[in-house]
């Protein structure tokens, strides 16, 4: 085992996890707000945002899936030992970390049922930045409007478009990260 | 387990440190996990009704566990904590819940609205404005508002998956003909951006206009049922209602005995032995700042 797999950790996992849950709570309370997340550093290419999520929401009861650019041992190796979470095909994965371009068809991951909307996928997904400018969002969450940089607004669209089925995904650059879930309604600017 | 809410175990531990005989706010970390993986899909599909694996608390479920849970998911240290049971923070259920906190997460506690950046709910919505920031915790006791038609767990999913509404405004119309009127005063249904039915918990309706496009997050535990539900701020939150008998607010009609108000949700209190009564906020926070703005 390599050994920043062992490194990179909370070092205080009861209030580091609270720490960061609050935050990727609010981020998902209010899409397309920008929220910086600690506490923990995965291997790269991983960014910092997304360890830390793992870190606070993947255990051995959440399947993860890997695209290509994460799946890397130092990756798999840190993710187990720290989470325990099994890595899977990310098609049938609970969480799916990659980088954005890899993932932009969200029909590939878990949608929910129509009796179970939330047994569906959350995607994290690596972009270059953050900021608020660009594709315009609505919803719930939202007064009025935000706007966001997103890399495309289509699989946005698309996946708004079947709710309440549909993905969640989670944006990160370095430690900042931000959330789109399936409620909001994307427009270009 | 000594019961962390047991008073007698003395003092509480210095502001800014938890009781170290528990895990911070007391779940263990896969318990909490569990529940914020289902707070976040609540938020993701707002009114729609995650199932989650509830604990045992050390507390009885008419005590709010669901809330309890919730509340323990979501704490960080620096959050100040509000309690309230029917609009009051000095019941024993809420002093209990806000000492639980305060031994097992550190936090500190208010009793002002304005103050708190977590508010622990049994039936109330606070009179004052929630603000953003704020999170506003319900306990809930049946969280299936269309469990009145239908017992059957498989059959009501299926009726929220289909959106399957026209019984419950069957009964609700129903309601109106024998009494002119809707006679639900509390849990009064609603539906959240237009898709799901929700039961607000047993909030009188009065409150149910202040959940609609609130700056607050909202987060709903139901313990012994095992669901959690979510609203995420500036959400359409609307009561079912009908175009000749559109949704009214009700409330008692008077004015506070104490304070004045003319606005607030009122109850009936008995004030001595010779049972006269007086109408008093519900609010005890709200009623009181009334009165010392008043004194200065
Ligand atoms: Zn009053």
């Amino acid at each position: 085992m390599a050994e920043n797999s062992l490194a990179g950790g909370f070092a205080a996992p009861a209030v580091n996890s609270a720490v960061a849950f609050r935050g990727i709570m609010m981020a998902m309370a209010e899409p397309g707000r920008i929220m910086p997340v600690s506490g923990g550093i995965p291997p790269r290419p991983m960014d910092s945002a997304a360890g830390v999520l793992a870190l606070t929401l993947c255990d051995p009861t959440t399947p993860v899936g890997l695209m290509p650019s994460m799946d890397q041992p130092a990756i798999r190796e840190w993710l187990t030992f720290h989470t325990g979470a099994p890595i899977i095909a990310p098609g049938e994965a609970e969480f799916v970390f990659g980088r954005f371009d890899e993932m932009a068809d969200f029909t590939v991951f878990r949608q929910g049922t129509s009796e179970y909307p939330d047994r569906s996928a959350t995607l994290v997904a690596a972009v270059a930045s953050l900021e608020n400018s660009g594709a315009v969002l609505r919803g719930p969450g939202i007064k009025e409007s935000r706007a966001l940089n997103l890399p495309d607004v289509t699989p946005f669209q698309a996946n708004a478009a079947l709710y309440p089925l549909g993905v969640d995904v989670v944006m990160v650059a370095g430690g900042d990260l931000v959330a789109i879930p399936r409620s909001t309604r994307v427009e270009v600017e | 387990m000594t019961d962390p809410s047991d008073t007698s175990l003395g003092d509480t531990p210095p502001e800014g440190t938890h009781d170290q005989d528990y895990n911070f706010a007391y779940l263990d970390e896969q318990t909490k996990r569990m529940i914020r993986r289902a707070l976040l899909k609540g938020l993701a599909i707002p009114g729609y009704q995650v199932p989650f694996a509830s604990r045992e608390m050390p507390m009885p479920y008419g005590w709010g566990t669901g809330g309890v849970q919730v509340t323990s998911a979501c704490l960080v240290p620096d959050d100040c904590i509000k309690v309230i049971d029917q609009g009051a923070d000095d019941t024993t259920n809420a002093v209990s819940i806000r000492k639980f906190f305060e031994r097992t997460a550190g936090v500190r506690t208010t009793e002002k609205t304005g103050e708190a950046s977590l508010i622990q709910t049994r039936h109330r919505i606070p009179e004052t404005p929630l603000e953003e920031g704020q999170i506003l915790v319900y306990q809930v006791p049946i969280p299936e508002p269309l469990r009145f038609l239908e017992p059957r767990e498989t059959e009501t999913r299926k009726m929220h998956a289909l959106e399957e509404y026209g019984l419950m405004h069957v009964k609700l119309y129903e309601d109106i003909s024998s009494h002119g009127h809707i006679s639900t005063a509390y849990a009064y249904p609603v539906s959240v951006e237009e898709r799901y039915v929700m039961d607000p918990s047993p909030i009188p309706k009065f409150d149910n206009p202040k959940m609609h496009q609130c700056p607050a997050v909202q987060l709903f535990g139901a313990g012994r049922e095992q669901r959690i539900y979510a609203l995420p701020p500036y959400t359409d939150v609307v009561s079912l209602d009908f175009e000749d008998h559109p949704f009214t607010r009700l409330r008692n009609d008077g004015v506070c005995g104490l304070c004045g108000a003319d606005d607030t949700y009122l109850d009936e209190v008995i004030m001595d032995d010779e049972g006269t009564r007086m109408f008093v906020c519900s609010d005890t926070d709200y009623c009181a700042t009334r009165i010392e703005e008043a004194a200065e």
